[in-house]
């Protein structure tokens, strides 16, 4: 898939790599003993650790460790044995140290590779440049007084991971994409919750233009975009912006802008000249980060199964296609939900049902698949209900609505509704005796040579019963009393 | 009875354990003589009440048999360890009126080991200095006095701490040494000093210097204080990262007295140029008395000394400017700030008025080794000179078993000298400097005396982890020098 943005010199290519900011779930900060959960009040999550008072020292947090490799293990990426936690120096009210623990040129993971799902079923590979540990700041309040800020320290120390991707990304769809699927993996994997309206996900992306196949561009980097839609608006709007700036005869200066997605625009926040020095030197207060690949081989052993290998397993098992196997192996419960549907069924029969259905439902509903009123064993008992002929797929239809609406068991609607369909040869027969005798003209149509009346009778009779006539039957009976 | 300050914390540990003195009484002569010394500026919060209260405790706990290795023993507390509800400021204007809410490791290991802490000693603003003349509370005197009666330095930055050893104001006193913080001092006030392996005793609660650099250690009167303390001081701290999982041996027992067939090393490289000759003497006859103590002298090349003090006035300052980052107006300490002013105004005000001259220096000195630019050609370089400098000792120790050396070039010298330039003072450390870079022990020891009968100190540098051999060398200088000078005032 091709990105272009047409100028009036010419065609540009947009290029973009992507820093993604992804909070690591554990129970502790990644240097303290302090809590990390979200939403408790302010200052009440902080060690003396995160709070930098005289004395104190980091002291590692295994768990942000394993977190961290297992993480590296799901985007294929080398971990490396032996890294450094480095000070990344800067003064600011919600950073207590004066300076924040990172990883600098040696971090804890190395190169490694994301596979996007494209909505047209195609995929792309993305590089991952590196992963990293380090401390998140505290938060500044600007809100609570007209004359001062404040601070809550209750996230100053968590662990994150900073993701920083290869500057692969040629459009805003790929890196949607990317977004998309890296949220799938750490969501998979359970090192971070993903949630980006919460924060413990913040993506920055560095974007620049380049006549096609050209040398890299000047890039600007937008920082701290907080949903997937605008980091996709975002470089489209900043891709255009710096076209436009070039095509005018001007120069992209290596800048740190914000994007405004109510004025749609994205602006300076601070220059090159402007920016911080910020000093990394190896933290003294930690030894090196060294562990064996033992460590390593065990954390491998808990690897769930990641969305790729998934998705290649249902294409493979289920026979479905590269869009229907993504779709559902996009999220790990609706991936869950779809295998209990597609149980000793129809893969494609369920993956239809789950993605067209259920998803449409679900989405009306702005419902969550595990919170669905249809459970996963029902909508499963509602294909064999189709495919041991006890219902048609269009009566299916109508009890899946009523067990959106109720959360009931499929056979019980059935049984209660009299939806079962009738396959009684006898019953049918008199229903079609019926239609005969009432069409003389049509059945000699029929018997003229003009086939297609044949569906005509089929949609009478399916009409007189209620639509619970077993189509196939009626149209062979059809066939052999009119025909035959 | 005898001035029981004039005890050694050995002579002391064993008159408690007799019963002829108990712990109130030893602890209520040491504030006398803390309120009768108030002149040499010792102390920065002097905490008598508290003294009393811990050696009331110490007793009661001695009658039920329970003795630490330190039970009852009054000493001082460096101004740089965290004591919790005790005014804690490093000596600087930016922390005063900071009391922690926490104990440091270290304090806490002889608190539990009966140790009494009668106040906090004296030191050079944030423990940057050789002379203790930065501290912010003003700067403390030597108890030693030239034939001129001059006041002079008692070195640093550990000054109060060897100024309250020496002057009987304490039976002991904790030190930190980062480029010789504990040794310089200890040898312009003629006590023993000792700083352990990096790694030996855990740094959280000590006010950070320069963390790859800092350790604390023993400030005493004799070598067999330095073992008692240091046991009580040392072992593993799961709060440090940089502590070791190392046991702590019976650093006393390693006292024998015997040096018979040991092999310590002389660094050609540690005679400088213009070495005062009293020093050269002073070197000599400490070799003669390893020598007639049975040890083999042999020469060692320690060949990057000359880069030491470079390397050492790069890397402390660079951490240095890290580390005093937190010290901003916002949390503790001092804040000085104006109506309608900015973040950036308040740490500019606060840190201006709450930093002195030498903390500003080197804060300054360290950001711009580390800017971006300057990293490789100062700091990056500044790593690479601290490896071969280890490796220098690393070979050195493949044949002896210790490297004796004098601890300073010179004795004490007068307050106010070398004040106008930096580099002179930064020279006072540079036999001490090359051990804290390669993080090995190394103990000063009281030899002799200057021409202007000043005290004058031995070092002994160490394998790492090897303060056994370092003491056991050490007490046999000691023996063969017989120093006995003291002060005086303080003449037994």
């Amino acid at each position: 898939m091709t990105y272009i943005i047409e100028g009036s010199t010419g065609p540009w290519e947009i290029v973009v790599g992507l820093e993604v900011h992804c909070q690591v779930v554990s129970k502790s900060k990644l240097f303290s003993g302090a809590s990390t959960t979200f939403g408790n009040d302010p200052n009440t999550n902080v060690s003396l650790v995160d709070a930098a008072m005289p004395g104190m020292l980091p002291v590692i947090n295994e768990e942000c460790v394993r977190q961290a490799v297992k993480t590296g293990l799901g985007l294929k990426a080398k971990i490396n044995l032996e890294s450094v936690f480095a000070r990344k120096n800067y003064f600011y009210a919600d950073l207590p140290q004066g300076y924040q623990i990172s990883q600098f040129d040696k971090p804890i993971v190395g190169e490694g590779t994301i596979i996007l799902d494209m909505p047209d079923g195609s995929t792309k590979s993305v590089g991952i440049e590196r992963l990293h540990l380090e401390q998140d700041a505290g938060k500044s309040m600007h809100d609570q007084d007209p004359k001062y800020s404040h601070i809550d320290l209750n996230r100053s120390g968590v662990a994150l991971m900073e993701i920083v991707s290869k500057p692969d990304i040629r459009t805003p769809e790929e890196a949607g994409a990317y977004l998309t699927k890296l949220r799938a993996i750490v969501r998979y994997l359970g090192t971070c919750d993903g949630n980006m309206n919460e924060g413990s996900m913040r993506c920055d992306a560095n974007v620049s233009v380049r006549r096609p196949g050209a040398e890299f561009g000047t890039r600007c980097e937008i920082k701290n975009v907080n949903s997937i839609r605008y980091v996709m608006q975002a470089i489209e709007i900043e891709a255009k912006r710096q076209v436009e700036v070039i095509e005018a005869g001007g120069e992209i200066v290596q800048e740190t802008r914000l994007y405004d997605p109510r004025l749609g625009e994205t602006r300076s926040m601070r220059s090159k000249e402007m920016a911080h020095d910020y000093r990394y030197f190896p933290d003294p207060d930690l030894l090196p980060l060294v562990f064996d690949q033992a460590f390593v081989s065990e954390i491998e052993k808990t690897l769930p199964e990641l969305p790729d290998e998934k998705k290649a397993r249902f294409m493979r098992e289920n026979g479905l296609s590269a869009y229907d196997a993504g779709v559902l192996v996009a999220d790990q419960e609706k991936a869950a939900y779809y295998e209990v549907v597609a149980k000793g069924r129809d893969g494609k029969l369920a993956a239809n049902w789950v993605i067209t259905n259920l998803f449409g439902a679900l989405n009306k509903l702005e419902v969550p698949v595990t919170e669905s009123p249809v459970t996963a064993e029902n909508l499963g008992k509602l294909l064999d209900l189709i495919s041991d002929d006890t219902i048609s797929g269009r009566i299916a239809k109508d009890v899946f609505e009523i067990m959106i609406e109720t959360g009931n068991n499929p056979e019980k609607i059935v049984e209660e509704k009299g939806l079962k369909q009738i396959t009684d040869t006898g019953a049918i027969e008199t229903a079609i005796d019926e239609v005969i005798a009432a069409n003389p003209d049509k059945v000699q149509e029929i018997r003229d040579g003009k086939d297609r009346m044949l569906g005509w009778f089929v949609g009478q009779v399916m009409k007189s019963t209620g639509g619970k006539a077993n189509p196939g039957m009626v149209n062979q009976m059809l066939r052999d009393k009119i025909l035959g | 009875m005898t001035d029981l300050t004039n005890l050694t914390l050995a002579e002391a540990r064993d008159g408690l354990a007799k019963g002829d003195y108990t712990s109130v009484e030893l602890t209520e002569a040491h504030i006398k003589s803390m309120e009768a010394h108030r002149n040499l500026n010792a102390y920065i919060t002097e905490t008598p009440d508290k003294a009393l209260d811990m050696a009331k405790a110490s007793d009661a706990k001695r009658a039920k048999g329970d003795a630490g290795k330190m039970e009852g023993l009054p000493i001082a507390i460096k101004d740089l360890f965290c004591t919790e509800g005790v005014q804690t400021t490093a000596a600087s204007h930016i922390l005063e009126g900071f009391k922690p809410e926490y104990e440091s490791t270290v304090t806490t290991n002889l608190f539990n080991n009966g140790a009494v802490m009668l106040g906090k000693a004296n030191l050079d603003e944030f423990a940057m200095g050789s002379s203790n003349t930065s501290s912010y509370y003003g700067n403390v005197i030597n108890p030693w006095k030239g034939k001129d009666g001059k006041d002079l330095v008692p070195g640093g930055s550990s000054g109060g701490s060897a100024a309250a050893v020496a002057a009987g104001m304490a039976l002991a006193a904790t030190g930190t040494d980062t480029g010789g913080s504990i040794r310089q001092p200890a040898s312009y006030c003629g006590i023993v000093g000792l700083k352990p392996t990096y790694g030996r005793c855990s740094r959280w609660g000590i006010v950070a210097f320069a963390s790859s650099l800092d350790q604390a250690g023993p400030m005493t009167k004799t070598v067999r204080d330095a073992a008692i303390m240091l046991g009580a001081m040392a072992g593993h701290d799961a709060k440090d990262s940089t502590s070791a999982p190392v046991a702590v041996p019976d650093f006393e027992a390693a006292l024998t007295g015997d040096i018979r067939g040991m092999k310590i090393g002389i660094p050609k490289e540690y005679r400088v140029d213009n070495m005062p000759e009293e020093i050269n003497k002073l070197w000599d006859n400490g070799i003669a008395m390893l020598r007639d103590a049975g040890a083999e002298v042999v020469d060692v090349t320690l060949p990057h000394t000359k880069y030491a003090l470079g390397t050492y006035y790069i890397v402390a300052p660079a951490e240095a400017s890290s580390n005093l980052a937190r010290y901003d107006g916002l949390r503790y300490g001092q804040r000085v700030m104006d109506e309608g002013d900015s973040l950036d105004d308040m740490y500019m005000k606060s840190r201006a008025a709450g930093f002195g001259k030498e903390v500003q220096r080197r804060i300054m000195i360290g950001t711009y080794v580390l800017s971006a630019g300057y990293y490789d050609a100062y700091y990056n370089k500044a790593l690479k000179v601290r490896r071969r400098i280890y490796q220098d000792f690393a070979t050195a120790f493949g044949t002896v078993d210790a490297i004796l050396a004098p601890t300073a070039p010179s004795a004490a010298f007068a307050i106010g000298e070398n004040e106008d330039d930096p580099v002179k003072m930064y020279l006072n450390d540079v036999f001490t400097v090359p051990a804290s870079l390669a993080g090995l022990p190394g103990l000063s020891v009281p030899t002799g005396l200057s021409s202007e009968g000043l005290p004058l100190g031995l070092q002994l540098i160490g394998k790492p982890f090897d303060e056994e051999t370092v003491l056991r060398v050490g007490g046999v200088l000691e023996t063969a020098s017989n120093f006995t000078a003291k002060p005086a005032g303080q003449e037994g």
